[in-house]
């Protein structure tokens, strides 16, 4: 017998894409609505899916057609699926509306539905990344995943988002290149797509010792892949450009919920198909461990040089995929824990920081530059604190997420056996880093200002803006002040994701 | 012997060339319409790597005819259905490239990405 909530998973996915092509008829405004009620809707279902899976404790498999493993196509819902889905709708909905009035003025009001055909697409291709265990169907969703982010970024139509589109269009290529080629010699080594019938293979190959060097290569090609597409450190040079002059809307979203949706992937992968004993034992950890550190150093080092302020936060996402690899280098439990909470704290804290970012600029006349955001937290006081509490969470005060996700590093490094030195002095050295750049904003948008300069008064209907700036501070504090539970949840979805 | 296994398999030996030379020609090209080359044979050979693994010689394609329904007349179906799923990727991210294109060569005229590159930072600083 199966419970409605079963379906939920496909429901949201299936809903999310029916709603893309639906847009495409429909005039904006229209679009809007029905892209806000089916992102509210699968964040009701995925909120509803995890009340369900904490009651009945056990992750279920959901057959696409009803044709049994391994012929058919399975999704596969446990407590972190869920629990992921609906940090992504929350997110995906307060990144859309507080960044609303910048969208309705950047891109072209025929447009405006096409933008929401993308979110829709975006939403599905997440969920499918989070839900699905074939493959095959992680890659076909991988791609579109990065259609939709290219619209994304190049949606609001200057030079520099169209180059920034086509720079990052390349690297995602290649990126999706290296995961194909990946998953095909995984399919000739195990003769599987689904991701626990390739596990089973996989244990009687590394049982038998044979194989090694393709197993080898394929974990490599696999990682390769999706960190590039996820900008780890030294593929992001289309990463600043794509965030720094995209409409705020699709910033935020580009850095909270497509690069974490490669992340989440690349975990499912770790845990689901290769096994986490396997991927421990093979050297590839440690490329992406040494990568990470050199992600959180050479990240915030040019987030430091940076002058104009979306830019620099933009820089900030390099090095916060840094600590996300480190902790997936670590190869431990905890590391594991520490990744996956920062994704969610990271997530939250960047949308906030993009859409505060954006009411301190519009109230210094719409300069990005440093010096002109002089004494900004005056003239716009609840972007002020929001921006405040984002630089706070981000450098790691306790009382904020970014505080749980660095202790939680910490401890985790603390537990290894040979990386415990490199990676708390890296932590260290990044935590300076990141306090630098971050708090030298801060004290510049509270730096009163000497001379009279008269700024454009900015359009006064940015309520909703308010109001999701405000929800996203309270985010931020209840995920620093109420981490054990949230801790706990991912600990017994990482247990039943295997 | 390594050099053996590589003669036997040529068609993935091949595969795996042509991966390397698409895979780069897309990565360090700069003139965008050769990138997009480099892209389809990175595709291509990723395709041709599938069709060599899901070939079994003296086998038929997997569509039954006459009614034989046995198992070992066949070859494998499903690197096929992934060949097939994988053009279709292709093909769109390669129209989506060719149209990024378009737009910037309208703005730019040009087609080599550092020099559009530096023309955005030049009219930038105008401003």
């Amino acid at each position: 017998m199966m419970a409605l909530a079963q379906n939920f998973p496909f429901f949201s996915i299936v809903l999310a894409m029916f709603a893309g092509i639906i847009s495409s008829v429909l005039p904006g405004k229209a679009a809007k609505w029905l892209n806000t009620l089916v992102i509210t809707a699968v964040g009701a279902m995925s909120g509803w899916l995890l009340v369900f899976l904490c009651r009945t404790g056990e992750p279920f498999v959901y057959w696409m057609g009803h044709f049994p493993a391994p012929w058919g196509n399975e999704l596969r819902a446990g407590l972190l699926e869920a629990g992921m889905a609906l940090v992504f709708a929350v997110i995906m909905l307060f990144s859309l509306v507080g960044g609303r009035p910048r969208l309705e003025l950047e891109v072209a009001q025929e447009k405006q539905n096409l933008y929401y055909i993308l979110t829709n697409l975006l939403l599905s291709s997440l969920l499918v990344m989070v839900y699905t265990n074939d493959l095959f169907t992680a890659y076909v969703f991988v791609e579109i995943n990065t259609i939709a982010a290219c619209g994304l970024i190049m949606i609001r139509e200057i030079g520099r988002t169209i180059e920034a589109a086509v720079r990052y269009m390349i690297m995602s290529l290649l990126g999706s290149g290296l995961f194909l080629i990946g998953i095909c010699i995984l399919y000739d080594l195990t003769g599987h797509l689904l991701m626990s019938n390739i596990k089973q293979s996989l244990a009687l190959i590394v049982a038998d010792g044979t194989y090694t060097a393709p197993l080898l290569t394929t974990i490599g090609l696999m990682s390769a892949g999706l960190a590039i597409k996820s900008a780890l450190f030294p593929f992001h040079s289309w990463l600043p450009d794509a965030y720094g002059y995209s409409t705020v809307s699709s910033s935020a979203m580009l850095s909270s919920l497509v690069s974490k949706g490669y992340l989440f992937l690349q975990i499912k992968i770790f845990y689901r198909v290769i096994g986490l004993d396997v991927i421990t034992n093979s050297q590839v950890i440690h490329i992406l461990f040494l990568f990470g550190l050199m992600g959180m150093i050479f990240g915030s080092l040019s987030a430091i040089r940076e002058n104009d302020i979306r830019r620099m936060i933009s820089f900030s996402s390099v090095a916060q995929i840094g600590y996300i690899y480190m902790g997936f280098g670590l190869g431990t439990e905890l590391g594991m824990i520490a990744s996956v909470y920062h994704i969610i704290s990271h997530a939250a804290t960047k949308s906030l920081l993009f859409l505060s970012a954006v009411g301190i600029t519009d109230a210094s006349g719409g300069s990005k530059r440093f010096l002109d955001l002089t004494g900004a937290g005056y003239r716009n006081k609840i972007a002020g604190v929001a921006f405040s509490v984002g630089c706070l969470s981000m450098v790691g005060i306790p009382m904020f997420a970014g505080f749980v996700s660095k202790l939680l590093f910490a401890q985790a490094a603390v537990g290894h056996t040979y990386k415990t030195l490199p990676a708390l002095l890296v932590l260290a050295v990044s935590t300076i880093l990141n306090a630098i750049y971050f708090m030298k904003t801060v004290i510049r948008i509270y730096t009163p200002q000497r001379e009279e300069v008269q700024y454009a008064v900015p359009p006064q209907h940015f309520g909703t803006r308010k109001v999701t700036l405000l929800a996203l501070v309270v985010l931020n504090v209840a995920m620093g002040m109420l981490s054990q539970p949230i801790v706990s949840w991912i600990q017994a979805g990482l247990a039943m994701f295997g | 012997m390594l050099g053996g296994n590589l003669l036997a398999n040529y068609g993935e030996t091949i595969a795996m060339i042509l991966f390397g030379i698409g895979f780069s020609d897309l990565l360090l090209q700069r003139n965008l319409i050769k990138k997009i080359i480099g892209l389809n044979i990175m595709d291509t050979a990723i395709y041709l790597f599938l069709a060599q693994k899901g070939y079994i010689l003296g086998r038929a394609a997997p569509i039954v005819v006459n009614g034989v329904q046995d198992v070992d007349a066949y070859i494998n179906p499903v690197p096929s259905g992934l060949v097939l799923t994988g053009i279709v990727v292709s093909v769109s991210v390669t129209a989506l490239m060719l149209s990024l294109t378009i737009r910037l060569y309208r703005r730019y005229r040009t087609l080599d990405l550092d020099e559009i590159s530096a023309r955005i930072k030049k009219e930038y600083q105008k401003n």
